[in-house]
């Protein structure tokens, strides 16, 4: 899964950089050329790219846990399977972008802090709860569906190994959209139990999908400065539009209802036009009072005190197994 | 053959896999370390993949539907040992019965790779790499808890304490499985117990932990502890939602 790009009030002055090494680096770019750890880069590349990638390794890493709460509970053994794969995906997308981010220099420590202590973002689309087994198929569904769509983009991006990094995962999350797709239209064609439980969950994940792709573009300051440093090469609504037309022909296929009175086709333009996006409930659910915020927060916290015996065991080991050489 | 023996038998082996893989599954997003997220994620899908081998060895034996013995059995069916219902404790609790675990199963692999039944060679065969690999996984973790921190030791201490007992259920005799011994099916259960003690006790050791001493005889594989139950309840709450030909 993926962070979304989520504003800052953080300016993208580089008028500190050297002009004649910023006007070689934004050739560079210009040639379509990747950027590489050693290479020159201004400090605000380097301070955004820092920001988005552990931001994104941060909503894998938190991504984990609502689609982990359901793996006890999945309804086959195949599924389980599935879940479990899944889950653990994306803890291996969240020690791959880690990693991404350690080349620009940032730790895994001081990335863990700030996720702990509330300071960093991550994905706010899992501050919501997943409340029946459908959501396990919608998650894949919608949500991985609209990250693909961000990280296809990213996979362009400027910066090499965040760019290499997006092909391996979006290659992963292929997987897992497909599969959630898979359960939702077996669920949307099955009993009627089944279908009510696809047509809630849809229901309540549309919206906060929508949110995914951030604020709108005229409100979405850091857009230009990211499209100009080749980080980002598309815009939120464009994302969202390109998301909006191919979900809404998958869901009118298997009968399922968009929960959005205002929905229109476009015949002009070919494109399906949404309702207003409740843009207080984004802010309120990015600023950390969504309806799993604390617990999110809380359950990364549980799992970091209750290993620290743990990691300190492994330190004490090592040392007496580096002492004893 | 007594082909009711080898059932019992093959329902055995498949339950043990399949708890022991839902206890580890639970540590998904919750472990110390996220490599250990991503690690025991796996060992969890093996050892419920391992399962799925055994239960399918099953349907072929007797036509049991694997999904359904899972989803629809209550727990008075079930025939795991106690051992891997247990729940999931601290760290040092499920290393310590992971790594029980995957030394019982290599001995026994060792063995069942030669099995005069086909399907039993062959299920061994396949799981066998992955046993070896878990074994190292959780052996080394063993070392490193036990000799790391006055903490990390007392806790494997503890782990070992309440696991090493009920560990030797995994030894117990099923009844009439002396019919598949001496058929070359199954290797004896105290030649296991023998070569799993031999291998465990000097790496244990080795690891700065004390084995306990044996005071009660193994439980039986029909009896189970209150934690099977409330496990069930929860693992087939969707399943049972609808009848047990509905599709998920």
């Amino acid at each position: 899964m993926c962070a979304n790009i989520l504003p800052t009030d953080i300016t993208l002055a580089s008028q500190n950089a050297d002009p004649a090494k910023l006007a070689a680096f934004e050739a560079r770019i210009t040639r379509g050329e990747k950027i590489e750890p050693g290479d020159w880069m201004p400090a605000e590349y380097r301070k955004q790219l820092v920001r988005m990638i552990s931001q994104h390794a941060h909503s894998e890493y938190v991504g984990m846990l609502p689609e982990g709460s359901w793996i006890t509970r999945a309804p086959n053994l195949r599924q389980k399977l599935v879940l479990i794969a899944k889950v653990q995906d994306e803890g291996g997308h969240g020690q791959y972008l880690y990693h991404a981010a350690e080349t620009l220099g940032a730790t895994r420590e001081e990335m863990i802090e700030a996720l702990l202590n509330g300071r960093a973002k991550y994905s706010s689309i899992f501050n919501y709860p997943p409340l029946t087994w459908a959501d396990m198929g919608m998650i894949g569904w919608l949500v991985d569906g609209a990250a693909i769509k961000n990280q296809t983009m990213l996979a362009h991006c400027s910066y090499g190994p965040y760019s290499r990094a997006m092909v391996r995962i979006c290659a992963e999350e292929s997987f897992h959209n497909k599969q959630g797709k898979e359960m939702i239209y077996r669920y949307a064609l099955g009993t009627p139990k089944q279908k009510a439980m696809a047509q809630d969950a849809l229901n309540r994940w549309w919206w906060p999908t929508l949110m995914m792709f951030g604020p709108h573009d005229s409100d979405s300051p850091n857009t230009p400065q990211l499209a100009r440093w080749g980080i980002k090469t598309k815009s939120n609504d464009e994302l969202r539009q390109e998301f909006v037309d191919e979900t809404i022909a998958e869901a009118h296929l298997v009968g399922l209802t968009i929960p959005d009175p205002d929905l229109r086709y476009d015949e002009a333009s070919g494109h399906w036009l949404i309702g207003k996006i409740d843009w207080d409930e984004f802010w309120r659910v990015v600023n950390g009072d969504g309806p799993c915020n604390k617990e999110r927060l809380a359950a990364r916290n549980k799992a970091h005190d209750d290993g620290q015996w743990v990691r300190e065991a492994l330190a004490a080991y090592a040392h007496k197994s580096k002492s004893a050489i | 053959m007594n082909s009711a023996a080898l059932a019992a038998k093959l329902l055995a082996l498949a339950d043990d896999e399949y708890i022991l893989g839902h206890r580890d599954a639970e540590w998904t997003g919750h472990a110390p370390i996220l490599e250990e997220d991503i690690a025991f994620a796996n060992i969890a899908q093996d050892e419920i993949g391992h399962a799925v081998l055994w239960y399918n060895a099953l349907k072929d034996l007797n036509g049991d539907d694997p999904d359904r013995l899972v989803f629809f059995r209550e727990s008075s069916g079930w025939r795991n040992a106690q051992f891997v219902e247990l729940p999931k404790g601290d760290w040092a609790f499920t290393m310590v019965r992971q790594y029980l675990f995957d030394a019982a199963e290599l001995v026994r692999l060792a063995e069942t790779v030669n099995s005069a039944h086909r399907a039993v060679a062959e299920v061994s065969e396949k799981i066998r790499p992955e046993e070896m690999y878990h074994y190292r996984h959780t052996s080394n973790w063993v070392k490193r808890l036990g000799l790391g921190t006055e903490e990390s030791h007392r806790r494997m201490q503890a782990a070992l304490d309440s696991l090493w007992p009920r560990a030797l259920q995994l030894f117990a005799p099923l009844p009439n499985e002396d019919e598949l011994i001496a058929a070359g099916i199954f290797p004896a259960p105290d030649k296991l117990r023998a070569a799993w003690e031999g291998a465990t006790r000097s790496w244990l050791t080795d690891s700065g932990l004390t084995i306990p001493t044996i005071t009660a005889s193994a439980a039986d594989r029909e009896q189970h502890t209150e934690h099977l139950a409330a496990l069930l309840a929860e693992m087939q709450e969707v399943a049972r939602l609808e009848p047990p030909d509905v599709k998920w």
